[in-house]
């Protein structure tokens, strides 16, 4: 049996390697009439042409591939040619795709295969050896294994600021140079101070420090991080991937596979597999079952196959599960002139409006009523655990390292300025696109609507949900996004902490203070603090994942609707025997 | 007014904290354990790699200071009490005005030969535990002597590990002093199907020696001999009050304590495993080593150091484990051998690892307790019940109430139910699909 796990695991490296291998192995050849295709702007087509002159490009790596057509860029704009960032960038990525082969050299069916697939195989034949244990809570070795054990707390935070200040020194246009040396100093000074705290033996209760540090946590982080990276910034370093998922895309779709295309169908490839680990681990507990398939549904159906049918039958692309503000970009101008009179045409109920029309009332409908209303009496668990996508990935990828989360006050408190911050950026960021869309006006006050949108977008919506989000998972835990980022889930916290009919309620005095249930938490919250008192849980973060509850071995914990909201609780009820008035933590 | 308190576990913990609420008096903790105060419980899951030691402290260093407790690591060797003086290891000494004594216990040994050799331990301690990794090392087999509640925890342990464990037993079935004949049977089996290598009616007769002081086999009482790396032994703890043996304080099995935990000796009190309760309530044992009433105590005490007298009462009895992956619960009196007045009602699932045993008075059918295997009930709804001596029908109609099982499990209760009916001939019918709110406006009733 652990054979069979060893197997799985090799081919499932096989699988990994042979698809980040396929990203440099392409060749390349460039003519002017693939930029006649692929360039829009005449201008700029001709401008690209003169510079390429009679040669053509040929290159047998992408990455040299690339660099020359920069080159060609900066020739272009040599000559007085204005190109602008994300015009060079389209154009890489198109021009790239366009003159590659795809990967292995051609073979882009084989190396799907090989890659994707085979990596996918591998995984499920490493988790089947688990279905021979009885069923029951299996975290064993979790704390001892170099994958999930985390990291202490510096070297968390060093590598959470580095990450931080490298991006958005890049964004400023700063040169490498400068963030090399900048990392190397503020590298030093963690060094020593994690050398200083070391003699100290000061045990930093519960936020981290154990040591050795996990490397494989960090090389699985790294890895994850320099996917989003490329996913972001570089999108045509990754061509071969597209290239890889066409067939797959044409046939949804009807249209090749862009970047995005690559994300959605690995989001989706991921979420299955590890949603069938999280499937056996939890084959016990019938809430974590439907809650895993749940998000699994939601994912494949709904922020996948829908919107790229949608494509096909040419009418706007939308995710229908994706709540304002989560989908930051819902009001924004472009956004709306896609849905607003766009689709086709239908009648309802005596009224005739179009298919965008209606995807636009959705949206609003589903943001502003149905999320508060469904959060009033479910908690917003209905959404962080059993719909939403983020969630999803969390909850599946990411559960090898929801013990990861920091549960110290002090991570409290930080969590609850950024989220909220977040939050008054989102709603922010909406009110001034909207006025842009209302009034045609770019400029508010002293705010430029583009730049603001763009901030937004770079800083939240890419920074933070997906390279901090997600690279973060096997440093910081898995619902590092949820926790601190998500604009939605913090207005559905504001719901589920005053007005709620969701709450974990404690079984009178069987806490033995064990601390399991503040270990899983994903959200980093200390149950134990209130179990440990006979208190209800009414947390605004509480994601309603129902692990406490499955882990704790005295059956303390349960999450419940209730039929009268929180402002019932049944603290003077517990079971301790002489009635304690709250006792304040804090 | 100076309190110190000697032990750093659930129950002097609960005193230092409750003092704090109530008064303003300095508070000192000692402990030669640990620094901070950790959930003796967790033990076994550091082990496992499910946490690490700083996830089983409840509570952040802030907390001590925060809270004005201070906290000494240091063992007291002595106490005077005529001068009201601590005496520690390193010499120094501590001047206190009230004195508590939450002492813990020390696992028993009987006298076995060899049971002092190194690779021989219980699991008391976090330094037991520390003993327990050095000698996991290539460890081949491990044999546990010794059929209670740390036992079975410490075969889980080593399970956790691929280490063999080979598990002796001195009764004919596991735990069956507590469980009712059914659920120990559904232990001794589930203890089988996780390859444990259960021997019932065996004892351990010596350990023996491989020449170098440390421990290489076991010698039952059937004269068989198991190679072996490690010998656990976990028969049982005892009150940890060896060093008070030669003082004025009244000591038999543990500290005397009356219904104030006061000692003979004035502000001198006595908490959690190490008291010995002389005036015990009925049906309740004069010393009950569990968390549940060192949290009791250690909350009482604190009321009488403030000088707001208030007797100890625990309440029902309730109590809880978990036998690899089968959560036990038990709210109220049930006995192993049930004396003649007791009826109880039982049903077991099928798979043979769900249980639901409800006892009850065959003169005046009221219910008397809970036993639950794979199943949880709510505690204050069965205490509930109990206390107010519900009808054994009443109850069972009711059943709802009490499962406590996350959402969308099946429930049992009417299984539990028909069971009833068919036994007694009667009709009862279970009211199902109970909301919160009946809950709710069952206790507040
Ligand atoms: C492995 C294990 C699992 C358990 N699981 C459960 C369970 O699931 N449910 C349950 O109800 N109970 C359980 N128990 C029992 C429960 O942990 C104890 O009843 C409880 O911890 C007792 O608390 P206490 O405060 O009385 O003493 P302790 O927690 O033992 O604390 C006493 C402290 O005092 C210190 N001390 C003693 N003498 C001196 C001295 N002279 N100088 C300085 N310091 C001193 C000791 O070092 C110790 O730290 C378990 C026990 C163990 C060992
Ligand atoms: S609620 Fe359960 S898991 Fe949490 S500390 Fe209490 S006993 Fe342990
Ligand atoms: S409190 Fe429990 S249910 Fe809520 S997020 Fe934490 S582990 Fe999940």
């Amino acid at each position: 049996m652990k054979g069979l796990k060893v197997i799985g695991l090799v081919i499932f490296i096989l699988g990994l390697l042979v698809f980040t291998f396929s990203m440099f192995s392409s060749q390349h050849e460039l003519n002017p009439s693939l930029i006649k295709s692929y360039v829009p702007s005449e201008s700029h087509q001709a401008a690209l042409i003169k510079s390429l002159g009679a040669q053509s490009l040929k290159s047998s790596s992408n990455f040299e591939f690339v660099s020359q057509l920069q080159a060609l860029m900066s020739q272009a704009r040599d000559n007085g040619e204005k190109i602008e960032p994300w015009q060079e960038k389209n154009y890489l990525t198109a021009l790239t795709k366009a003159s590659t082969q795809g990967p292995l050299y051609g073979r882009s069916k084989l190396a799907l295969w090989l890659s994707i697939i085979l990596a996918a195989f591998g995984a499920l034949l490493s988790f089947l050896p688990d279905l021979k244990l009885l069923p029951g809570i299996k975290n064993n070795g979790i704390y001892h294994s170099s994958a999930t054990r985390g990291l202490n707390l510096y070297t968390r935070y060093f590598l959470l600021g580095a990450v931080v200040l490298t991006i958005i020194l890049y964004a400023l246009g700063q040169s490498m140079l400068l963030i090399l040396s900048l990392l190397v100093s503020l590298g030093l000074i963690a060094f020593f101070v994690i050398r200083s705290e070391k003699n100290h033996n000061g045990s930093k209760a519960r936020s981290a420090s154990v040591s050795p540090i996990a490397w494989i946590g960090m090389i699985t982080g790294a890895y994850l991080i320099c996917f989003y990276i490329l996913l972001y910034f570089f999108p045509y370093y990754i061509t071969n991937w597209m290239k890889m998922l066409d067939p797959v895309s044409q046939s949804l779709s009807g249209y090749p596979a862009s970047e995005w295309f690559v994300y959605g169908f690995l989001y989706c490839v991921v979420m299955v597999v590890m949603g069938i680990r999280m499937l056996i681990k939890y084959r016990h507990n019938k809430y974590q079952l439907l809650r895993t398939l749940s998000v699994i549904f939601f994912q494949l159906c709904f922020a996948f196959l829908l919107p790229e049918i949608m494509l096909r039958l040419n009418q706007p692309y939308m995710d229908f599960k994706n709540a304002w503000p989560l989908d930051y970009d819902f009001f924004t101008k472009d956004e709306l002139n896609k849905l607003v009179g766009q689709g086709s045409e239908v009648a309802l109920a005596g009224f005739t409006s179009n298919i965008g029309t209606m995807m636009l009332i959705w949206g609003i409908v589903f943001a502003l009523i149905i999320v508060p209303l469904l959060t009033y009496f479910f908690g917003k668990r209905w959404y962080c655990s059993w719909v939403c996508g983020c969630g999803g990935l969390a909850e599946t990828l990411g559960d090898p390292y929801r013990q990861l989360s920091d549960k110290s006050l002090r991570a409290w408190k930080i969590e609850r300025y950024v989220i909220h911050g977040v939050a008054v950026f989102a709603i922010l960021m909406t009110g001034v696109v909207l006025y842009q869309y209302l009034t045609g006006n770019d400029q508010i006050l002293f705010l430029n609507a583009y730049s603001v949108k763009s901030w937004y977008g770079f800083m939240i919506g890419a920074m933070f949900s997906g390279i901090v989000g997600t690279g973060f998972y096997p440093l910081m835990g898995n619902r590092m996004w949820c926790r601190y980022g998500c604009p939605l889930t913090a207005l559905m916290g504001i719901v589920q902490r005053f007005k709620s009919r969701f709450r974990i309620t404690t079984n009178g005095g069987q806490c033995i203070s064990c601390g399991n249930c503040s270990t899983y938490c994903e959200m980093g919250i200390d149950v134990r603090a209130y179990a440990q008192k006979g208190q209800n849980i009414v947390r605004a973060s509480c994601v309603g994942c129902g692990i406490c509850s499955a882990v704790c071995p005295r059956g303390v914990l349960k999450l419940e609707n209730g039929t009268v909201d929180i402002g019932h609780r049944t603290t003077d009820l517990k079971a301790i025997h002489i009635s304690e008035n709250d006792i304040s933590l804090l | 007014m100076h309190v110190v308190i000697i032990g750093n576990g659930i129950s002097g913990v609960t005193a230092a904290r409750n003092i704090r609420k109530l008064s303003d008096y300095k508070i000192t903790l000692i402990s030669s354990e640990t620094t901070y105060f950790f959930s003796r419980t967790a033990l076994m899951y550091i082990y496992m790699g499910h946490m690490r030691f700083v996830d089983t402290q409840p509570y952040e260093p802030w907390f001590w200071k925060k809270n004005r407790i201070d906290l000494k690591k240091a063992h007291v060797e002595k106490i005077d009490f005529s001068k009201n003086q601590l005496h520690f290891e390193q010499g120094e000494s501590l001047q206190y005005d009230k004195l508590i004594l939450a002492l813990g216990s020390t696992p028993n040994k009987f006298g076995w030969p060899g049971q002092d050799l190194k690779g021989v331990g219980g699991m008391y301690s976090f330094q037991d535990l520390e003993k327990m990794e050095q000698y996991s090392k290539d460890l081949k087999q491990a044999v546990i002597v010794g059929g209670g509640l740390i036992g079975i925890e410490m075969a889980e342990m080593f399970h956790s590990r691929n280490i063999p464990v080979t598990f002796l037993v001195r009764e004919n079935s596991y735990w069956d002093a507590v469980l009712p004949k059914e659920e120990s049977e559904m232990i001794n089996r589930h203890i089988k199907a996780n390859h444990i290598d259960l021997r019932l009616s065996t004892e351990l007769k010596e350990i023996v020696d491989d020449g170098n002081g440390v421990a290489c086999a076991a010698i039952t009482n059937k004269e068989e001999r198991i190679d072996c790396g490690f010998v656990g032994l976990t028969a049982g703890v005892h009150p940890n009050i060896n060093f008070l043996k030669e003082t004025q304080l009244e000591i038999q099995k543990g500290i005397l304590v009356n219904k104030f935990l006061e000692t003979n000796i004035k502000d001198v009190y006595a908490i959690g495993d190490c008291a010995q309760i002389t005036e015990a309530q009925p049906g309740r044992r004069p010393i009950e080593a569990v968390w549940y009433t060192g949290r009791m105590m250690g909350e009482t005490v604190a009321y009488n150091v403030c000088n707001k007298k208030i007797a100890y009462d625990p309440g029902i009895w309730f109590n809880s484990a978990k036998f690899f992956d089968i959560e036990y619960q038990v709210y109220g009196t049930v006995s192993a051998k049930a004396p003649e007045n007791h009826l109880s009602i039982y049903w077991e699932h099928e798979d043979g690892d769900k249980s639901i045993r409800i006892v009850f008075n065959k003169t005046n059918q009221a219910t008397i307790g809970f036993n639950l295997m794979g199943i949880r009930f709510r505690h204050e709804v069965c205490e509930k019940w109990i206390a107010e001596k519900t009808p054994i029908e009443t109850v069972l109609a009711n059943l709802s109430l009490a499962n406590f099982d996350p959402e969308f499990f099946t429930q049992y209760e009417g299984e539990l139910v028909a069971k009833y009916n068919s036994k007694f001939q009667k009709s009862i019918t279970l009211i199902k699909k109970r909301k919160w709110a009946d809950v709710f406006s069952f206790l507040k009733k």
